[in-house]
């Protein structure tokens, strides 16, 4: 902002030096909309390049400093005021003096931590960014680029699956099962509901994913609940003894990994609830958590590839004696 | 160790069904009619009474087979008791038509013959939502109201 036309200001860019190669995520933003960010994983170096364009050619601009920092914050929006910094860095670029021309100053946050999935809700947001600023004396330019972080996993140890009896005395009686306890965002939900005494009339089920967001602590818990999908699994009425088969692909709905107590914040947790209803629109259900987690699109290579590229990339070498040097270490 | 690329998704394993459940009477049946409208008395203590016949093969009734004459302020003590004492939200009943009651109508008011049947309608539909409802089902007033010959309004309310 320049008073009356006079005085020098500079618009700001930051560009990544990777920006070619790597992938972008679409995230959905506050008000619903989606848009296409750069793709960053846990202990990936953030760097780049930030190009300082002065408005005015010939003008000089004065300034206190130019820094880039790297946050990641959560962002409650019952409490805009404050931030929560969880991962805060800052790259000094320029020292305090003046800019007689346009400048670019490259920028390196070497294997940043971060440790946490990106995520906008209904009454939270995390998110990264980086934020190029020229202090000044009244006001500073700045520019701020977001990112998006996704957490990966790999198929954990234990999975267990879900199995229940559950039922209202004397009325209904269900025994329900689900083939696992912790799901990839686009795996299957494969089960089975078993009758084993039913005097009520049902007339169908369903089988509904439920995310519960849960913002505060202590006395101010806000807890919203979200129904992502709706899936009828029977229409009619059972009796004694049916088997009514379950099989849910999660791809096809707009998952998160389950969060739990990020940063002592928030927590964003999924539920399977599994609704009975009868002739006379009464429902019966039972709700289940399930854990979701984010598997990589990472094919993993063999040990003998792995070795052998590891054995090309070896200087002054012969790649044939390096590789088969590396078969016979793996073997 | 490789990533599998395709989801087992076959059915999981399951007992299968004793034919005699699959083909034999489902456990929850339990139909309640409301029908034969009868109009006893005369001149202005007339009043309009309802056959309720129940059957039902639900243990919780002692009698699979009942039959019952009830008339509509039967029905208003029925939702009354429920209401305080059982955690259901119960229907409405059909209307009390205070309107018809009044003096110099040009039809029949209340004993007119379209109204009882809509009434009638009214009636059994309210039973059936009722009777079906589980936690009604604990309530002594509903198996009083429909398998005793009369309601005794100064029995002692509970659970069955």
């Amino acid at each position: 902002m320049s008073f009356f036309g006079f005085g020098q200001t500079a618009e700001i860019d930051i560009v990544l030096n990777d920006a070619e190669t790597r992938k972008k995520a679409e995230h959905k933003t506050e008000d619903g909309k989606k848009d296409k960010y750069f793709l960053f994983y846990d202990g990936e170096t953030v760097s780049g390049k930030v190009n300082v364009t002065l408005k005015t050619p010939g003008k000089r601009l004065e300034h206190y400093g130019i820094k880039i920092e790297f946050v990641g914050q959560i962002e409650l929006y019952y409490d805009r005021g404050n931030h929560h910094e969880f991962v805060s860095l800052v790259k000094d670029l320029a020292r305090p003096g003046e800019l007689t021309q346009s400048q670019t100053f490259d920028f390196e946050f070497t294997h940043v931590e971060k440790p946490y999935e990106s995520y906008t809700g209904q009454n939270v947001k995390l998110r990264y960014f980086l934020r190029a600023t020229v202090s000044r004396r009244l006001n500073d330019i700045s520019k701020e680029m977001d990112i998006v972080v996704q957490t990966l996993c790999t198929y954990p140890e234990l999975n267990s699956s879900i199995k229940m009896e559950v039922g209202i005395e004397d009325c209904l009686h269900i025994e329900f099962e689900y083939n696992k306890s912790k799901y990839h965002l686009r795996d299957v939900i494969v089960g089975k509901i078993y009758f084993l005494l039913v005097r009520i009339k049902i007339k169908h089920m369903e089988i509904n994913i439920i995310k519960r967001e849960t913002t505060g602590t202590g006395p101010s818990v806000y807890h919203e609940n979200d129904t992502i999908a709706k899936y009828e699994i029977m229409d009619g009425a059972p009796v004694r003894g049916e088997s009514i088969p379950i099989r849910l692909f999660l791809a096809g709905y707009e998952l998160t990994p389950t969060m739990r107590d990020i940063n002592k914040k928030f927590s964003v947790r999924y539920y399977l609830n599994l609704v009975l209803i009868d002739e006379e629109e009464r429902r019966y259900f039972k709700q289940q958590e399930i854990t979701l987690w984010r598997k990589g699109d990472i094919v993993r290579r063999s040990m003998s590839q792995q070795a052998s590229i590891a054995a090309q990339r070896f200087e002054g070498s012969n790649s044939e004696t390096a590789s088969a040097q590396a078969k016979e270490e793996s073997n | 160790m490789s990533e599998a690329t395709v989801a087992d998704t076959r059915r999981l394993n399951s007992k299968p069904q004793d034919l005699t459940d699959a083909y034999g009477p489902p456990s929850n049946f339990l139909e309640i009619d409301v029908y034969d409208p009868q109009t006893i008395g005369v001149g202005r203590n007339r009043f309009t009474t309802y056959e309720v016949r129940m059957k039902t093969n639900l243990p919780i009734f002692k009698m699979k087979e009942s039959c019952v004459r009830r008339r509509y302020s039967d029905f208003e003590w029925l939702k009354n008791e429920l209401e305080r004492d059982s955690k259901i939200v119960v229907p409405p009943l059909p209307g009390k038509a205070l309107k018809r009651q009044l003096p110099f109508r040009g039809d029949e008011g209340i004993f007119e013959e379209s109204f009882i049947e809509e009434r009638r309608a009214g009636l059994e539909q309210f039973i059936n939502r009722i009777a079906g409802h589980p936690l009604a089902q604990n309530e002594r007033c509903l198996h009083m109201f429909l398998q005793e010959e009369s309601i005794d309004r100064n029995y002692i309310p509970g659970k069955v």
